[in-house]
């Protein structure tokens, strides 16, 4: 497995969060760790969904000083 | 001082543009040099193409001789850029002259890659090239009834795009009075129907009065052109007459070559638009990795920054200012009407009504673009 991947989509409303995260993850490859930084209110629930929907792995979800941090691994 | 700018695109034709008329006293006394490296001798005004897509413009009316919107004092060369040497400043080109520089600006820009899709070639169309826009419009005519469905690869150049090219089929099949014989069903990437959420809570209700469906978390997978159905990665399908894809998008193919970014979009400083670990090389549109827009708006402000710190550089040493993110995209909500999004790093976009004074700033937009490029707008 590679190191942690920072996918930086603080403070950006286009392409916003999530679409810069699926972005860098058609880039990675399977078992890679991504983590995502997001100032977006609605990341927190947002990403998840997606991550789920698809068939990726949530590792962790947080907000720390006001920033989400989420770490996805890709799973296929 | 050698300046050099790879591409002659929106980005690159400003930088150049711009920087000549602010350093033409340093050019007279030949104390700088400008020049500008492109793959091609034409520059095509991109955002024509959707109007192409709908018989609203012919290609011819997208071009300008890449020469004549260029200052004088640009040396211009056709000359592809193929290896860079960034430790060493220097750049070679497809027909291997060796150009040295001081400070490099690379506006290479982006590339389709609708291949990266099984069936997307073969089975959908688009309007993101000359040829495959004209095809759109001829497959467009032949339409009588039946789905037409729009799909949307990521990451694709301006975000408003698929927006608008719904807009326009409602307009369009509207107007050939057959759009109750048309179903029109889009697709999107995440869960809602545009990225920016100002854009999304407003085209909502829109595409309800005009009865275009949509499906959300839909990122195409795969395309069986055989069965004509479009699959997703979240495991759904839709069964489709006519597939129109936004095509997914990479950076160009020399970017990667030289591994100078993943994915072919080089690291970038997101306030100063200088490459990560190069102070002397900057970064313009679609060329950087920045959580950014990928427009030629976004390019020709970042543009106007380059030039103003590369120049006041020369003159007192020192870059003046940052990059806000700044973005200002029309939005073509039909064949008459529009609106606007513009935001910054800072503030989300505040969307005003469509109105046909917008449509028509638009229109006129649409050649003011070649004195915009001159960088005299």
């Amino acid at each position: 497995m590679s190191d942690t991947k920072i996918v930086d989509a603080r403070d950006t409303f286009c392409p916003g969060p999530l679409m810069e995260l699926i972005t860098h993850m058609k880039q990675s490859s399977v078992g890679d760790t991504l983590e995502l930084l997001s100032t977006d209110e609605g990341s927190g629930a947002d990403v998840p969904e997606w991550v789920n929907k698809v068939g990726h792995e949530i590792i962790s979800n947080e907000k720390i000083d006001g920033v989400w941090h989420i770490k996805i691994r890709k799973a296929k | 001082m050698r300046i050099l700018v790879v591409g002659g695109g929106t980005g690159g034709t400003i930088v150049a543009n711009n920087l000549a008329r602010r350093l033409s006293a340093e050019i007279r006394s030949r104390r700088v040099r400008i020049t500008m490296l492109s793959a091609s001798d034409r520059h095509m005004y991109q955002p024509g193409l959707l109007y192409v897509a709908f018989g609203q413009m012919t290609p011819d009316q997208l071009y300008r001789d890449q020469a004549s919107l260029l200052e004088g004092a640009i040396d211009f060369h056709v000359d592809p850029a193929v290896q860079f040497q960034l430790d060493q400043n220097k750049v070679i080109t497809q027909s291997g002259k060796v150009y040295e520089y001081d400070i490099l600006v690379m506006a290479t820009g982006s590339r389709i890659v609708p291949e990266q899709v099984p069936g997307l070639v073969e089975g959908a169309e688009t309007f993101y090239t000359e040829a495959t826009a004209v095809k759109m419009f001829k497959r467009l005519r032949e339409m009588q009834e039946g789905t037409v469905a729009v799909v949307v690869g990521v990451p694709h150049k301006c975000p408003i795009a698929p927006v608008e090219l719904v807009f326009g089929l409602h307009d369009y099949f509207k107007a050939r009075g057959i759009r109750d014989k048309i179903k029109i069903k889009y697709h999107y990437p995440i869960g809602r129907i545009h990225t920016i959420k100002e854009v999304a809570t407003w085209a909502k209700p829109e595409f309800d009065r005009m009865g275009i469906e949509y499906e959300t978390l839909f990122n195409v997978s795969e395309v069986d052109v055989k069965n004509k159905v479009v699959r997703s990665e979240e495991g759904t399908e839709t069964q489709y007459d006519m597939l129109i894809a936004i095509p997914p998008h990479r950076g160009m193919e020399v970017i990667e070559t030289n591994r100078l970014g993943e994915g072919g979009w080089i690291p970038t400083d997101r306030f100063k638009l200088t490459m990560n670990g190069h102070d002397n090389v900057f970064v313009v549109g679609d060329t950087t990795n920045l959580p950014v827009s990928k427009t030629g708006s976004a390019a020709h402000f970042q543009a106007e920054v380059i030039a103003e710190n590369i120049a006041s550089m020369i003159k007192i040493g020192t870059p003046v200012r940052d990059y806000d993110g700044k973005v200002y995209c029309f939005i073509e909500t039909g064949h008459d009407s529009a609106t606007y999004a513009m935001f910054n790093y800072q503030n989300p976009p505040d969307l005003k009504p469509p109105s046909k004074p917008m449509h028509w700033f638009k229109m006129s937009y649409n050649q003011m673009y070649w004195t915009s490029v001159r960088g005299l707008l």
